[in-house]
C-alpha cells in the first residue's frame, strides 16, 4: 500500500496524459495542480472531486468521515440519475464533533461502517478521507481493511482529503482507489466479445440513457460505467472488458490507462458531445472491439446506425438555422466539450465569438482552430466582470457555461444555457445535441429579454422632466429669452402659428377681428378662431391702440 | 416542556445540519460591500457556495484561503494574508468578514493575532474593517454560526455610546435570526415604517439577497446595511431581536451602547404578532394603523377556514431551533400536533417548543419517527423531499437550503400578512395531497383479518377523510 504523497506523485507521473508527457522530468515531478491563489480562488476540493467521481455508483453507501461540513453543505447536489439503486442518494458521515478531535475518530468510523451495514447491507462501502481526521492521524485505510476482514464486506478508502488539491486531482485519486481495491475483485457472470467500459462517464440527468439505445441496437455490452448509473459488481469485474472508451480524461485517465496496462483492454478517448463525435466515437468503439476478435459485420452494421441517426439529427437542426442568423454564442467550458459543440452549434447557423480552453489540451486547441479557424477566439480565463461586459455590451447573445457564471450572464439580462454539471436537460449523442439546439433557441426567442432590457418607463420620464426643469430655470433667469420663448408658442392644437406671428401682425396691421388676423396669418385652422379671440381681448393696450 | 436528547449513533445520515462557517459568511452576506472569507480548504467555500446559490439562485460572494496540506501544517498566516491582499486589490470590499474552519481551528491558527500582524504589515488596510469570528466545523451549527457573526459585528463595528447619550427615539435597530428569509425582512422594515419608525437591520438580507438586478456587477455583496450604518446603531431607541439565537447579539449592543433590547422568539401566528404590535405602538407612541388591524382580521379568518386541514395534524418537522420553535408554535396554535421534531443543535427554546419530544439527530432521525407515529404531514428543508416521497406524505419545504423550488427567498412567514400566508400555503398542500391520494372507494374501510386498527387521533395514511373539508 502507497502513502498518499506517494499516489499523489504517481498520478503526476502520468504517460498517458498529453500535457504530461510533454513536461520536461523536473517539470512532471512538480505536479500539474497550480497553486491555489488564496482569496481569488474557485472551486472544489480533492474531497469533492473523489466523490464526483464515485458517487454514480448506485448501490454503494458513500460514507463521509469528517466534521459535518464535508457532506452536510454539500450532500444531494447532483443530478446523476439511477436506473435502480438509490442508496447513493442517502447521505453518510460520521459528523466529527471536538471530542472526536481531541481523541481521534477511527472508533467512531469503525461504528459507522457497522451501522451501516446492520441497516442497509449494501454490496460495498466506500469511505471518503476528509482534511481534519488526515490532520489528526485517522489511518482510514487500516480501519477499512480491519472493517472489511471482520464484516466479511468491501469497505474501500477514498483517500481525498481536501486539502491536498484540486477537485480534479481528487477524480484521480479515486480512479487509483478504484484500481487498487475493486477492478478485478470479481469475475461477471458472462462475458461477450461485445463488452465495453465507458470510464469517466457520470450519467448526468441521465444523460447515458441518451446513447445507450444505439449501442443496445448494435450488441454492445457497457460492461461497466465507472461511474454513471454504476453498480459495484460491475466495476469489480470490469477487467474482462474488450475495449475501453475514456469519455472524461481529465478526470479519469489514470483508470483508462492503467486498465490497459494490467488487463490489457485497449482505450480510445472519446465524447458523446456533438453529433460528428458521437459517430466517431461509435465507429471507433466498433473498430476496438472488432481488432479484439468481435465479427466483422459490427463495422457496418455501425456504419448504417451512423447514417441513419446522422441524417435525422441535421434533419433536425436545419430549421434552426433561419433562426439563429447572426445570433453569437459564447462557450465557456472545459474539456472535449469546448470543441465538441462547437460543430454542432455553426451547423445550426449560430457564430461562436469564444471558446475557453482554461481545461482545454493542445490538441483540444488545435480541433477549436480546424473548427473555428486560425483566428478563433479562445479564452484562457475570464473575470466575471469581463464575462458581464461582454454580454451587457451585446457581443454575444447567449452564453453556455456552468452553474458559477450563471448569475453573471442573467444579471446582464442575457441568455444563458447550463451546460455543466447541475443542468437539468441531457444533452448526449445525437437526440441530446438536437434538444440542445432546442434549448439554446428556446432561450434565445423568449419574448421576455425584450421587456427586461427595455429601461423603466420613469427613467425617461426623469430625464425629461430634468431637462424641462432645467430650461425653465433658464427661461425665469433671463427675460428677453422668457420673451422669446413665450412668443414661440403655438397658439392651438394644430401647432401651425405661433403667438409672436399673429402678435406681430396685429400690431403690424391693427387687426382687429378674427377673420383679419386669418387673412394675415396661417391661422386659417377651425380650432384656431377662440385663440385669436383671445389675444385680441387680452393683446397689451399699446398693440390695441396701434390697431385702432 | 419538551424533553431534549441528542442522538447516538456513530453514522449520521442524510443530515440536516450544516455546518458553522457558512452560516458565519451567511451574516456577513447581509452586509454591503461585503466579502465573506472562510479560512480554509478550497472545499469548505465551494460546497457553501454552491449550496447558497441554489437556495437563492444569486451569485454569491464567498472566498477561501486556500489552505494547502502543507500551509496546514506550517500555519496559515501567509494564506489569510494573501487572501486578504488579493480581496483587498481586485474587489474592493468594504468589509471583510473571516469565518475560520475545521482544518485552521485543528491546527490552531490564531486569527486574531494574523490579522494585528498584517494590519501593521500592510498600511493600506487601515480603514478596511476586518472582522474575524471563530466557527469551528465540529461544533454547533448554521445557525450557531449566524448568532456568534452577528455579536462579533456589532462588538467590532458599532460605535460606543456618544458623551452624551442622545439617541433618536425612532431610530430602531433589528436583530433578525438566520430562519428570517429576505422577504420577511422586507415585510418587517414595512411595518416598522408604518409605525414612523426608522429600522436599521443587521443584517440585512433583504438588500443583497433578494433576487433584484444591480446597475452594475459587483463582486462583492450588491447590497445590505453599510459599515457607517452599523457604527450608528448605538443611537437607536430600541433593539429588536428576533429569535433566541439574537439574545447574544442584543446584550452585546446593550453592553456597549445602552440601548435597550427586547426578543421576540416568534413572529409567526396570532398571539405573537398581537405582541409585536403592542410593542411596536408603545415605543412609537402611535396607534396601531388600519391597515394592521385589517390583516389580523384576516389572520383570524384564514385560521378559521385553515383549521379544518391544518388541525389534528401530525406533523414531523426538522429545522433549526428557532424555526423548530416559531413553526411548531404556529401549527401547535392551528391545532396540529407535532408529534415528531428534530434540530440541529442546542438552544435555550428547545425545550419550550409545544412538543413532547425533541431530538438532536439527523433527517433519517426524522423520517423514522414520522413513521412510527404516523405522521401526516412533513416539513424541513429540501433534503427531505426523499423522506417525503418515502412516506407518502405531503411535504412543506422551508429553511435553507431550499434548493429544488423557486422563491425561496421570498417566502413569508412573520407578521400578520406573513402567517395567513404560511397558513393558507400549508393548509392548500394538505388538501391537494388529500385530494391526489386519498379517493375515497368501497376498500378504505375494510382493514385486512387479524390486523390490529390503528387507533389515533386520525385515521391512519391512506384512509379517506373527505368528510372534514
Amino acid at each position: 500500500m502507497s502513502s498518499l504523497a506517494a499516489t499523489v506523485q504517481n498520478i503526476f507521473d502520468e504517460p498517458g496524459c498529453a500535457k504530461n508527457g510533454s513536461k520536461s522530468e523536473a517539470e512532471r515531478k512538480n505536479g500539474c495542480t497550480k497553486q491555489l491563489q488564496p482569496g481569488s480562488a474557485a472551486g472544489g476540493c480533492a474531497f469533492d472531486g473523489a466523490k464526483i467521481a464515485l458517487q454514480p455508483f448506485t448501490d454503494v453507501a458513500h460514507l463521509v468521515h469528517g466534521p459535518i461540513a464535508c457532506e452536510g453543505n454539500s450532500w444531494d447536489n447532483r443530478g446523476a440519475a439511477s436506473s435502480g439503486a438509490n442508496l447513493w442518494r442517502t447521505a453518510f458521515t460520521t459528523d466529527l464533533s471536538e471530542t472526536d478531535i481531541v481523541f481521534g475518530g477511527e472508533k467512531r468510523l469503525c461504528r459507522a461502517i457497522k451501522e451501516i451495514i446492520d441497516k442497509c447491507d449494501p454490496p460495498a462501502i466506500f469511505v471518503y478521507q476528509t482534511c481534519i481526521p488526515a490532520m489528526i492521524g485517522d489511518d482510514i485505510n487500516a480501519v477499512c481493511k480491519a472493517a472489511s476482514q471482520r464484516l466479511a464486506k468491501p469497505v474501500i478508502p477514498i483517500n481525498s482529503p481536501g486539502f491536498v488539491g484540486s477537485k480534479n486531482l481528487g477524480n484521480k485519486l479515486a480512479g487509483e482507489a478504484l484500481l487498487e481495491y475493486v477492478i478485478g475483485t470479481q469475475e461477471p457472470d458472462y462475458t461477450t466479445p461485445y463488452d465495453i467500459n465507458l470510464i469517466g462517464e457520470y450519467n448526468l440527468s441521465g444523460e447515458l440513457w441518451q446513447v445507450k439505445p444505439l449501442l443496445d441496437e448494435l450488441g454492445i455490452r457497457i460492461l461497466a460505467c465507472i461511474s454513471g448509473d454504476g453498480k459495484y459488481r460491475e466495476v469489480a469485474s470490469s477487467h474482462r472488458a474488450r475495449a475501453a472508451m475514456l469519455v472524461c480524461s481529465k478526470s479519469m485517465i489514470n483508470v483508462a490507462r492503467k486498465m490497459e496496462q494490467r488487463y490489457g483492454i485497449p482505450f480510445f478517448e472519446g465524447s458523446f458531445y456533438g453529433i460528428q463525435d458521437s459517430s466517431e466515437s461509435l465507429r471507433q468503439l466498433a473498430r476496438l472491439l472488432v481488432e479484439r476478435g468481435a465479427p466483422t459485420d459490427l463495422l457496418g452494421r455501425t456504419e448504417a446506425v451512423i447514417a441513419r441517426e446522422e441524417a435525422w439529427a441535421w434533419a433536425a437542426i436545419e430549421p434552426y438555422k433561419p433562426r439563429f442568423e447572426g445570433k453569437k454564442a459564447l462557450l465557456i467550458t472545459g474539456g472535449v466539450k469546448s470543441w465538441s459543440v462547437v460543430a454542432a452549434l455553426q451547423e445550426a447557423g449560430l457564430e461562436l465569438v469564444g471558446t475557453s480552453v482554461k481545461k482545454s489540451t493542445r490538441k483540444d486547441k488545435e480541433r477549436i482552430k480546424e473548427l473555428m479557424g486560425q483566428d478563433a477566439h479562445m479564452i484562457e480565463d475570464m473575470t466575471p466582470r469581463e464575462m458581464y461586459k461582454m454580454l451587457k455590451d451585446a457581443k454575444a447573445d447567449i452564453m453556455l457555461s456552468g452553474g458559477k457564471s450563471q448569475f453573471v450572464a442573467l444579471k446582464a439580462a442575457m441568455p444563458w444555457l447550463d451546460i455543466n454539471q447541475e443542468r437539468c436537460h441531457a444533452y448526449m449523442g445525437y437526440v441530446g445535441m438536437v434538444k440542445l439546439v432546442e434549448e439554446i433557441d428556446k432561450s434565445l426567442s423568449s419574448p421576455m429579454w425584450e421587456q427586461l432590457r427595455r429601461p423603466a418607463p420613469w427613467e425617461a420620464l426623469a430625464k425629461a422632466m430634468e431637462q424641462m426643469q432645467s430650461s425653465a430655470a433658464a427661461i425665469a433667469c433671463d427675460p428677453a429669452l422668457a420673451e422669446t420663448a413665450r412668443r414661440a408658442r403655438k397658439i392651438c392644437v394644430c401647432n401651425t402659428v405661433d403667438l409672436g406671428t399673429i402678435e406681430d401682425a396685429i400690431y403690424a396691421h391693427g387687426l382687429r377681428s378674427v377673420a383679419a388676423v386669418r387673412e394675415h396669418t396661417n391661422a386659417v385652422g377651425g380650432c384656431c378662431q377662440r385663440r385669436i379671440e383671445g389675444i385680441l381681448l387680452s393683446a397689451p393696450p399699446a398693440m390695441r391702440q396701434a390697431a385702432e | 416542556m419538551a424533553i431534549v436528547t441528542a442522538q447516538t449513533k456513530a453514522c449520521a445520515v442524510n443530515p440536516l445540519k450544516m455546518s458553522q462557517p457558512i452560516g458565519g459568511a451567511f451574516a456577513f452576506m447581509g452586509l454591503r460591500g461585503a466579502m465573506p472569507l472562510l479560512h480554509g480548504s478550497q472545499g469548505c467555500t465551494s460546497f457553501g457556495l454552491t449550496l447558497f446559490v441554489r437556495h437563492f439562485k444569486e451569485a454569491v460572494p464567498l472566498q477561501t484561503t486556500a489552505m494547502s496540506e502543507v500551509a496546514t501544517v506550517l500555519g496559515g498566516y501567509e494564506n489569510l494574508e494573501q487572501a486578504i491582499l488579493n480581496i483587498y486589490n481586485r474587489t474592493k470590499p468594504k468589509i471583510i468578514g473571516i469565518c475560520s474552519t475545521g482544518v485552521t481551528e485543528t491546527n490552531g491558527d490564531d486569527v486574531d493575532a494574523y490579522l494585528k500582524l498584517i494590519r501593521s504589515n500592510h498600511p493600506q488596510l487601515a480603514k478596511l474593517p476586518l472582522v474575524y469570528v471563530s466557527t469551528p466545523d465540529f461544533k454547533g451549527a448554521f445557525q450557531d454560526g449566524w448568532e456568534k457573526a452577528v455579536a462579533r459585528i456589532v462588538e467590532v463595528l458599532v460605535e460606543g455610546s456618544n458623551a452624551d447619550g442622545l439617541r433618536d427615539p425612532s431610530k430602531v435597530n433589528v436583530l433578525p435570526g438566520s430562519h428570517l428569509t429576505p422577504g420577511d425582512l422586507d415585510e418587517l422594515r414595512v411595518i416598522l415604517e408604518d409605525f414612523g419608525l426608522c429600522p436599521s437591520f443587521l443584517p440585512d438580507l433583504a438588500g443583497s439577497l433578494d433576487g433584484h438586478i444591480p446597475d452594475e456587477f459587483t463582486p462583492t455583496t450588491i447590497g445590505g446595511i453599510g459599515v457607517d450604518e452599523i457604527a450608528s446603531m448605538g443611537r437607536a431607541g430600541w433593539t429588536i431581536a428576533i429569535g433566541a439565537q439574537m439574545q447574544r447579539a442584543a446584550e452585546v449592543m446593550q453592553g456597549k451602547t445602552g440601548v435597550p433590547f427586547r426578543v421576540f422568539e416568534r413572529l409567526c401566528g396570532l398571539c405573537p404578532n398581537d405582541e409585536f404590535m403592542t410593542f411596536l405602538s408603545e415605543i412609537s407612541g402611535r396607534p396601531i394603523p388600519l391597515k394592521y388591524r385589517r390583516q389580523r382580521s384576516q389572520l383570524a379568518d384564514a385560521m378559521l377556514d385553515a383549521h379544518f386541514h391544518i388541525g389534528g395534524r401530525k406533523v414531523a418537522i426538522g429545522a433549526e431551533p428557532d424555526l423548530l420553535f416559531d413553526l411548531s408554535g404556529m401549527l401547535h396554535d392551528m391545532g396540529a400536533q407535532v408529534t415528531a421534531a428534530v434540530t440541529t443543535t442546542q438552544s435555550g427554546v428547545i425545550e419550550r417548543i409545544k412538543t413532547k419530544e425533541v431530538l438532536i439527530g439527523d433527517l433519517e432521525d426524522l423520517e423514522g419517527l414520522a413513521k412510527t407515529k404516523h405522521c401526516d404531514l412533513l416539513i424541513t428543508h429540501s433534503h427531505g423531499r426523499q423522506a417525503a416521497a418515502r412516506l407518502k406524505v405531503p411535504f412543506y419545504r422551508t429553511g435553507f437550503p431550499m434548493f429544488d423550488r423557486l422563491g425561496a427567498g421570498h417566502q413569508l412567514s412573520v407578521g400578520y400578512r406573513g402567517t395567513r400566508n404560511l397558513i393558507f400555503d400549508i393548509a392548500n398542500l394538505v388538501i391537494a395531497h388529500r385530494e391526489e391520494n386519498d379517493q375515497p372507494t368501497p376498500d378504505k374501510w375494510r382493514t385486512a383479518a387479524g390486523l390490529p386498527r390503528y387507533s389515533g387521533y386520525r385515521s391512519p395514511i391512506g384512509a379517506a377523510e373527505g368528510s372534514i373539508a
